[in-house]
């Protein structure tokens, strides 16, 4: 679509990514008809909100795609350490919420930094590996000093404690390292290694709440009161939504209550109560097209930094909306991720519009130097 | 996959000649393989939803609904207890009620102390409340108080945000109009107990304010009276707020029971019996209808249906009167003299001539022992009539010796002694018919003629229950087979099978009636009523030796019982009944309660007018007493009261061990002969038609026939030495 620009459209506006742009549009009007209901069939709070920092954000994603490469190249390292002295400061004067400490009150803003550094450590690693000579992309130089920068933050915040960003920062790291051609016997030991360390982790790294919780997914209604809860309600929302859903405004499980979060985290359980198996397969379609797009994306650009970056910010998304997904079905344990797009809260817009502005910006670069022929 | 992941990793391993056209191609295929896992773990999640919102869509819809939907059930008004005229004993009242539900109690001991100064509630029913809460199981409701006005009712109902796990309604509770004087008939309703509810686990025996039949009558009639619960249908939310109604089903009220019971004339015995402990049945002699079971001292119903507060518990406990113990039944007394006119019949059946006289000289000689007869200085000629009104042992020691234990006992049989009666009642004693092959097999000992003679006026082993004293008085009154009933839907019995002929029956009914208006021993007993006259026969059955006491004086469980039989008019008895006095000092305690309330049932002004005079001197009706006696127990004792037990359960079966305890006290004397104690009356003077009685201390204490106070010497010789 991008490509077909016929006469009567503007260059400018025929040249907006509109194959992923529309789908997300659709996603994110859904996503506040969803928070309507929510909300109480009404506007505020969480629907109006929900538009106006999409808004809000798709701007930001609009400058962010105007960026000159070099200017990102520039700014990689310094914003790196920006968001990891914010990490810090997090732990020093941070505010406490929800049992960990994980916001930073700027004034104006409740900022998130962990949220900033999921798209951060993306940029850094792509930058690193996109400057590290080829030759050396398979000696233990390639590994150690990205393993660094994805542990101090990763160790950050696990000690606020919040492992679901934790994880994601760590994941991201993993892909980029991955996508950047490290050995893959790496990736398998350190996979076996993982499986090891898992159950030693399980035990003596995660607190009583958190064990709880991934025990929680395995036998939900040992506990049906306890930490079993969510998952329990969460099922119970999206199988009594059966195929076509309860209707618009009809969910019983969001509107008496009994869902928790019903805005936040588990909104897709809200949405499947009311618009059925039909409204998740919509939203999983969605999603499909928006990363279809991430990858096209990334491959379509000869730049070695260029498509990591985008890479890397496809796998941020799907790491989010599929952590989420799983954990609103009972598939993996409750941890505080929500689903992009859909979820009321404005640290997750604000990393998932930064990604989608990332992949903007690769797609105008790859749009003004398109690929060169064959091979590199 | 596999061939992706093993391409991958030759590629790098020559690790020298690595370039950027090999980390291009690396990128494109791994990009597609994360790519291809992504659309992978997407067709899981798709497949995982389809499961979940189509296969499994049945369940969830379920459950969904089942956290929506919030069946409330409205437990149903129990049926009313009426007597006879449609009046109700135990009927409901709407009221205003807080109960808390100790599983929903997030801070209990905070919680209750707040609804206690709310509802300004007394320091011991909040150690109560306290006790209850701690001891219940989750489900079970604990009843903070009920009958609250409408102003405390508003001012916890705003307070509910706060308090969680309180539950105030509007509902009814059950209400006693005659209070304690029904307390043992009727029995009273309280929660379900956890056993009862893991016998029925019925949602409905949990639900706040609903209450079961604990004992009597609310007991025995739990399935006629608990009716059908309403249900309330409300969509809540998680938190359990309601937020609308979506169907609401009335109860349905249970049904009532009608008694035979008359429940003024009820009320008139329990407060006649006054300070002392004892019972009062009447029967009708036409029906076998039970008018009257009156037993006291008793409980409040009342104040029971909230649970037994400790301090009531140990006030009722403490007492030796034991209120808590339905004496009509399970009280088992000698019947003493009681028995003469029923041994008479026996002995009639047996073919002795009621003419026969025997001569008493003040006591007879059998064998090698002396047996006196309670008058010492004798009765001279005695034939059967006077030794009904006179009361003479010496005629009835003789007359047994001649026919033997058998009858006697085959007789006691069926004017209903150690009979168990039909009724629906949750237990009732059946007492002790003796005969040789009852001693031989209870004791392993031989019949001893001396256990005849203690028999033949009704001591020794010999015990039965007011009830059955009344449906022997009612027999003999009417020659049939009467069959006491309680309720009015069963049928009256009895009256086709005819136990006695008639002319029989008019000589006893004629030397009972003497009792009272000849020269019997009961003459104070006439009523102040023309053309009315009560038949009746005196007992004053003695509990331990004369060594111990004279049984008129002293420790107040050493004297003797009273008792008296009666029945009205004589000569065509419509009423009959029983009274007995547990440690009344003699039959003087028993009969002027069984004027006043056949008074009442002739002539209810005249019988008020008597009551009215004693009351004035006791101190109140016995439930004014009943409170005042709690109210000063609660100022003395209030603080240092020892828990009461759980259950209801057990309080039942102390208060059962315990009658037995005492129905056995008796036995001991019953290996020695008795020394029969005289007969309150003998010389007939009529009554100056006074209403007025002296209070029945004063009677018991000065006896009022001077010469029928006996020296509390053995009347029996040596021969009991064995």
């Amino acid at each position: 679509m991008n490509t077909a620009a016929a006469g009567i459209v503007p260059e400018p506006i025929a040249r907006q990514p509109w194959e992923m742009l529309i789908p997300l549009f659709a996603l994110v009007g859904f996503g506040a008809a969803v928070l309507y209901s929510a909300g109480g069939g009404a506007m505020a709070p969480f629907a109006s909100s929900h538009l106006l920092r999409f808004s809000i954000f798709m701007v930001m994603a609009m400058v962010i795609a105007a960026l000159p490469r070099d200017l990102v190249r520039m700014l990689t390292y310094p914003a790196y350490i920006v968001v990891l002295l914010l990490l810090m400061a997090v732990e020093a004067i941070g505010q406490v919420g929800g049992g960990s400490q994980r916001w930073l009150d700027l004034g104006f803003m409740v900022l998130q930094p962990s949220e900033l550094m999921k798209p951060t450590i993306v940029v850094t690693l792509a930058l690193f590996y996109s400057t590290l000579p080829v030759g050396m992309t398979n000696t233990w130089r390639a590994l150690l000093i990205p393993g660094g920068m994805v542990a101090m933050p990763m160790a950050l915040v696990l000690l606020q404690p919040d492992l679901g960003t934790a994880l994601a920062i760590g994941f991201g790291g993993a892909m980029v390292m991955l996508l950047a051609g490290l050995p893959l016997r790496w990736f398998l030991g350190a996979g076996l290694a993982g499986i090891v360390i898992a159950p030693l982790a399980f035990f003596y790294g995660l607190k009583e709440y958190q064990q709880r919780r991934v025990m929680t997914m395995f036998d939900p209604e040992a506990d049906p009161l306890g930490a079993g809860y969510h998952i329990t309600q969460s099922k119970i929302a999206i199988g009594s939504g059966g195929v076509f859903g309860k209707g618009f405004n009809e969910g019983s499980q969001s509107h008496l209550n009994y869902l928790p979060e019903p805005h936040t985290d588990f909104v897709f359980a809200t949405m499947a109560e009311e618009w059925g198996f039909i409204g998740g397969l919509f939203v999983l379609t969605v999603f499909t097209f928006i990363l279809r797009w991430g990858w096209k994306v990334a491959q379509a650009s000869d730049d070695r930094f260029a498509s990591l970056l985008a890479g890397g910010m496809v796998v941020t998304i799907f790491f989010y909306a599929a952590v989420n997904l799983m954990m609103v079905m009972g598939m993996a344990p409750v941890v505080g991720i929500p689903l992009p797009w859909m979820s009321h809260g404005g640290s997750s817009m604000l990393t998932n519009m930064i990604c989608i502005g990332v992949l903007m910006m690769v797609n105008r670069w790859n749009q003004k130097a398109p690929r060169r022929g064959l091979g590199a | 996959m596999k061939s992706l992941f093993s391409r991958g990793k030759r590629n790098s391993r020559p690790a020298k000649i690595m370039n950027a056209s090999i980390l291009r191609s690396s990128f494109e295929r791994r990009t597609v393989l994360i790519g291809t896992v992504q659309g992978g773990i997407g067709i899981l999640l798709a497949a995982r939803m389809g499961y979940l919102a189509i296969a499994e869509n049945e369940k969830y819809r379920l459950e969904s609904e089942s956290n929506r939907v919030n069946l409330t059930l409205i437990p149903p008004r129990r049926g009313w207890i009426l007597d006879r005229n449609g009046a109700p004993l135990a009927s409901n009242r709407a009221d205003f009620r807080v109960d808390i539900i100790p599983e929903r109690l997030k801070d209990p001991e905070g919680t209750i102390a707040r609804i206690g100064a709310l509802l300004a509630l007394e320091p011991s029913r909040i150690a109560d409340i306290k006790d209850k809460v701690a001891g219940a199981r989750g489900f079970q409701p604990v009843e903070v108080a009920s009958g609250l006005n409408y102003d405390q009712f508003a001012a916890l109902s705003v307070r509910l945000p706060d308090l969680q796990g309180v539950v105030p309604q509007r509902g009814f509770s059950r209400f006693y109009p005659t209070a304690s004087s029904v307390g043992h008939l009727i029995g009273y309703v309280g929660p379900a107990s956890a056993e009862e509810y893991e016998k029925d686990p019925n949602p409905l025996l949990i639900t706040p304010g609903y209450k079961i039949g604990k004992d009597g009558l609310e007991k025995q009639f739990e399935k006629e009276l608990r009716g059908v619960p309403g249900a309330r249908r409300v969509e809540v939310t998680a938190s359990g707020r309601i937020v609308r109604d979506l169907e609401t089903r009335e109860d349905i009220q249970g049904e009532p029971v009608r008694l035979t019971i008359d429940g003024p004339l009820q009320d008139y015995a329990a407060r006649r019996i006054g300070l002392e402990s004892g019972s009062v049945v009447v029967m009708d002699c036409r029906t076998g209808d039970l008018l009257c079971m009156a037993s006291m001292p008793s409980f409040d119903p009342n104040s029971f249906s909230d649970g037994i507060g400790s301090v009531e518990y140990a006030m009722l406990r403490d007492d030796e009167r034991v209120p808590l113990r339905n004496k009509v039944l399970k009280g088992l007394y000698p019947p003493g003299s009681t028995v003469k006119p029923m041994v008479s019949m026996a002995l009639m059946e047996q073919g002795i001539d009621p003419k026969e006289t025997v001569y008493c000289g003040g006591g007879l000689r059998v064998g090698n022992r002396v047996f006196g007869c309670w008058n010492r200085r004798g009765h001279g000629a005695v034939d059967m009539a006077k030794g009904i009104y006179q009361s003479c042992d010496v005629y009835f020691y003789a007359m047994a010796q001649r026919v033997g234990m058998d009858p006697i006992a085959a007789m006691a049989r069926r004017c209903g002694m150690g009979q168990e009666f039909p009724l629906p009642v949750t237990s009732q004693f059946y007492g002790t018919v003796p005969d040789p092959e009852w001693k031989m097999k209870k004791w392993g000992r031989e019949w001893q003629t001396f256990d005849t003679v203690n028999a033949t006026i009704g001591q020794g082993y010999m015990l039965s229950s007011p009830l059955q004293l009344a449906v022997m008085a009612s027999r003999l009154a009417t020659g049939r087979h009467v069959m006491p009933r309680l309720t009015l839907d069963t049928k009256p019995k009895g009256f086709d099978n005819i136990d006695f002929p008639s002319e029989q029956v008019e000589y006893v009914r004629q030397a009972m009636s003497d009792v009272v208006n000849g020269p019997g021993t009961a003459g104070r007993a006439r009523l102040p009523i023309d053309g009315v006259q009560l038949a009746g026969k005196t007992g004053t059955a003695q509990v331990v030796s004369l060594s111990i006491s004279n049984g008129k004086s002293g420790p107040w469980k050493y004297r003797d019982h009273g008792l008296f039989i009666f029945f009205a008019p004589y000569d065509n008895p419509r009423y009959a009944g029983a009274v007995v006095i547990e440690h009344g000092g003699g039959s003087g305690a028993a009969y002027p309660i069984a004027r006043d309330v056949m008074t009442f049932l002739f002539d209810p002004a005249k019988g008020m007018e008597a009551l009215t005079a004693l009351e004035k001197q006791w101190g109140g009706t016995a439930q004014q007493r009943l409170d005042a006696r709690y109210a000063a127990y609660a100022a003395e004792r209030g603080a240092a009261v020892s828990r009461p037990p759980r259950r209801d359960e057990e309080i039942f079966d102390r208060v059962e061990a315990e009658a037995r305890v005492a129905a056995a006290q008796s036995q001991a004397i019953a290996d020695d002969v008795i020394a029969p104690r005289p007969e309150a009356n003998p010389s007939g003077t009529p009554p100056v038609s006074a209403p007025v009685e002296p209070p029945a201390a004063t009677e018991t204490q000065a006896p009022v026939v001077p010469e029928a106070a006996p020296a509390p010497a053995p009347v029996t010789d040596g021969g009991t030495a064995q």
